[in-house]
């Protein structure tokens, strides 16, 4: 029963990550991406699945997708009728399920972040039936699948699962709040398993909106830089495999890290703006640490939301800088969105790969473009590749509407 | 285990701005009128029931945040503010922490399709004051503002039957003791597009508008007569187990102590079909809102739990249930008790009304 929940453990459990699938502008899968991260590789270039000759700023991270999906348990037919945001989470899914070694299971929860969803069918949907409003072909399919229930449904007939579906929308950090909420899940007893992830696709609406806005760099995406001029998009997909340490032990899987904490609220300041003091930021950076327990001395890397604005940045460095005090001087901070873009709905689960990444093979991914702080950073922004040792790290998202969210995990040892 | 009270109810339905109205539209048992929909480039008009223009503009669009809103947002507001008009009004709830769930399947359709069309025509000028507005958490992030005392909020969003989930989520924030009050609103708008895609999905159906919400509390002194009792597992369709088993096992968990069922049944029999099928056996009163007011997807599901609420707190039944048979994610029921230890606030008009036997 969804309530009342019966199944209250009477400590919570430790939750860990034993699988984890990553797909972005660097690459599909967890090698490319972690070469691509550990080097500060940039992914952007022109934009071809759109036409941005009337656009402002003209380049975005895509990502190249295999022209035949690796095999997955979808009939020819489904794989057909998957778009390119569909096609990116079921690889990041196919990855993690692996990696995790799970078998095939009922009852077994997916939690999704997503800003988009299927929109690229959407947008497809609005184009005929304004340009050919007689034809309907394909219209029909096209108005299932554009809805993230159904694109979530398809990871599942994919991987031989199946369970409840929860899709959280709290625009960009849907992603973050996927994987929290699955770790409350967990901690709640209402699971002992989940998989979750974010996952959103460059699409044409979403492009011209933040280009509308004047968000996007229309020279190079700097985060926490001084002379930084705004965001720069991308797409991709993560999904990782949450379980509690005991069931991960018990089947003797192999343990990527461990989700410490979680912290989320809402800053009510504005639509599109965050508060310029990051008064939210804080708060949910401080309710994260709290819940796991751990001090900002503790954390090793900090992946910021980091969107290359100069409104978000700001209003980051300011949180981040009163959240560490005297931390401040000598922590790691960078955004991974200087490499590959921001990834909306998925960029938090992409960031807390990128963080299991650097946990794992203790490095920190640097911003190669940054070249001079903004007056706001006490921090150190990491701008050159290094071996680091990463023991904890904290990784925020924040979205339109004003959802913010962090995530803390821990090497595994 | 906490208990779960119901410390209030809001709706807006092509009945009206509030729960009055949708009672007595769903007692009438008269289904609304209907509206035609231009759709672009074709003669034939779509129906649709939309909601009605308020009698009086509601203050809070007055309000900095909601100037340049879309309708989601005015009933998703409107519900909200229903919904803790006896929270605001109790000194007990004063200084409460509010959670926000607000749950969507097709979302802010009439900017969307607005900035989308800007954009195809040049996207040099498409508007930056609508694309925000596009965003699934617009609604949730404006309510939010408007109440102040928010500090956690969620957009969700799936088939009607994530409503439910909404409900469960709402209850697990208090019971963690995240929230001491959480609103949990179904809403939607409509435009030719979603009647368009309605046509395509669903023939027989006439698409509808508006929200419905309820405010949830541990404190049984803010409740309003209404328990939350059962919120059923979300039987997921799958290729092992599809729509017709999924509502069967909805059903069965939901068990034989029902009262009043209020179900998500249309004027599609082959839709309907899995939903009916699951009740077959049940002959006692029923109350099918989407019959009444339209296909309002996610709010048609808010008006469903709505009503079973209402029935309740208006000692209509001791208890009622909800059944929530979505078209393409999951099948969840829902079970609503008297709560003694409560004093209703909603009892104004009530009737037993035209409730099918």
């Amino acid at each position: 029963m969804l309530f009342p929940n019966s199944t209250s453990p009477q400590s919570p459990p430790r939750v860990v990550v034993t699988g984890a699938g990553i797909v972005t502008a660097l690459g599909i899968g967890w090698k490319p991406n972690a070469e691509g991260f550990r080097t500060g590789k940039v992914a952007f270039r022109p934009v071809s699945q759109f036409d941005v000759s009337r656009q402002r700023v003209k380049i975005a991270a895509e990502v190249d997708l295999p022209k035949n999906l690796p095999a997955t348990r979808l009939s020819r037919r489904q794989v057909a009728r998957l778009d390119r945001a569909g096609a990116m989470l079921v690889l990041a899914a196919q990855e993690a399920w692996q990696q995790a070694g799970w078998e095939s299971a009922e009852n077994l929860p997916l939690v999704l972040g997503t800003t988009a969803g299927g929109m690229l069918l959407g947008e497809a949907y609005y184009r005929q039936a304004v340009q050919h409003p007689r034809r309907h072909r394909q219209q029909a399919t096209r108005a299932i699948h554009y809805q993230p229930q159904v694109q979530a449904r398809t990871v599942f007939d994919a991987l031989g699962f199946s369970g409840p579906v929860t899709v959280i929308s709290n625009a960009c950090a849907s992603g973050s709040n996927a994987i929290g909420h699955a770790w409350d899940l967990i901690l709640s007893g209402q699971a002992e398993r989940v998989v979750a992830g974010g996952y959103d696709a460059l699409g044409e609406l979403v492009f011209s909106g933040f280009d509308s806005l004047q968000a996007l760099s229309p020279t190079i995406c700097r985060p926490f830089d001084a002379r930084r001029d705004g965001l720069a998009l991308g797409e991709g997909a993560a999904v990782v495999m949450l379980e509690t340490v005991d069931h991960a032990r018990r089947r003797g899987a192999a343990i990527l890290g461990e989700l410490i904490g979680y912290g989320t609220s809402i800053d009510q300041h504005h639509l599109t703006q965050p508060h310029p003091q990051g008064s939210t930021t804080l708060a949910v950076m401080k309710q994260a640490c709290a819940i796991a327990g751990v001090t900002p001395e503790e954390i090793d890397y900090v992946n910021a939301h980091g969107t290359g604005t100069v409104l978000n940045d700001s209003s980051e460095a300011f949180a981040i800088s009163e959240w560490a005090g005297r931390r401040a001087a000598t922590l790691p901070v960078s955004s991974t969105k200087a490499s590959i873009g921001h990834l909306l709905g998925g960029a938090g689960a992409v960031e807390a790969v990128v963080c299991l990444m650097a946990l794992g093979e203790q490095w920190l991914p640097p911003e190669i473009e940054f070249e001079t702080p903004d007056p706001a950073c006490k921090f150190t922004v990491v701008s050159k590749p290094q071996d680091a040792r990463v023991n904890m790290a904290l990784s925020n998202s924040f979205g339109f509407g004003g959802v913010n969210a962090t995530l803390i995990l821990r090497r595994w040892s | 285990m906490s208990r779960i009270f119901v410390a209030g109810l809001g709706a807006v339905s092509p009945a009206g701005w509030n729960v009055a109205a949708l009672r007595e539209a769903l007692n009438r048992g008269e289904p609304l009128p209907v509206q035609s929909l231009a759709r672009p480039g074709w003669e034939k008009t779509l129906p649709a029931r939309l909601v009605p223009n308020p009698a009086v503009r509601p203050e809070f669009l007055a309000h900095p945040r909601l100037r340049r809103t879309s309708p989601i947002t005015h009933y998703t507001a409107a519900v909200a503010l229903e919904a803790i008009t006896a929270l605001r009004t109790n000194p007990d709830a004063k200084n409460c922490r509010l959670g926000i769930v607000v749950c969507l399947q097709s979302g802010c359709v009439q900017y969307s399709c607005r900035f989308y069309d800007e954009t195809l025509k040049n996207p040099a000028t498409a508007s930056p004051l609508i694309f925000p507005e596009t965003v699934y958490a617009a609604p949730a992030s404006h309510v939010a503002a408007l109440l102040e005392n928010v500090v956690l909020a969620y957009s969700l969003v799936g088939d009607p039957s994530a409503y439910l989930q909404g409900i469960a989520l709402g209850a697990q924030w208090l019971e963690a003791n995240r929230v001491d009050a959480c609103l949990v609103i179904g809403a939607e708008e409509t435009n030719w597009i979603t009647a368009d895609a309605l046509w395509h999905l669903d023939r027989p159906a006439i698409a509808a508008a508006g929200a419905g919400a309820l405010c949830l509390s541990r404190d049984a002194r803010l409740s309003a007569g209404v328990e939350l009792n059962t919120i059923t597992d979300a039987h997921t369709y799958s290729v092992r187990h599809d729509r017709p088993q999924a509502a069967r096992a909805m059903r069965a968990q939901l068990g034989s102590s029902v009262e009043l069922l209020c179900d998500g049944v249309g004027n599609n029999p082959r839709s309907d079909a899995a939903e009916l099928g699951a009740w077959s056996d049940w002959n006692g009163p029923r109350i099918s809102p989407k019959r009444i007011l339209g296909e309002g997807l996610m709010a048609a599901a808010a008006w469903q739990c709505v009503a079973a609420c209402d029935a309740v707190a208006t000692e209509r039944f001791s208890a009622a249930s909800v059944s929530l048979v979505g078209p393409n994610q999951q099948a969840i029921g829902a079970r609503f008790v008297r709560d003694d230890s409560g004093i209703s606030h909603l009892s104004d008009g009530a009737s037993t009304g035209n409730i099918q036997p």
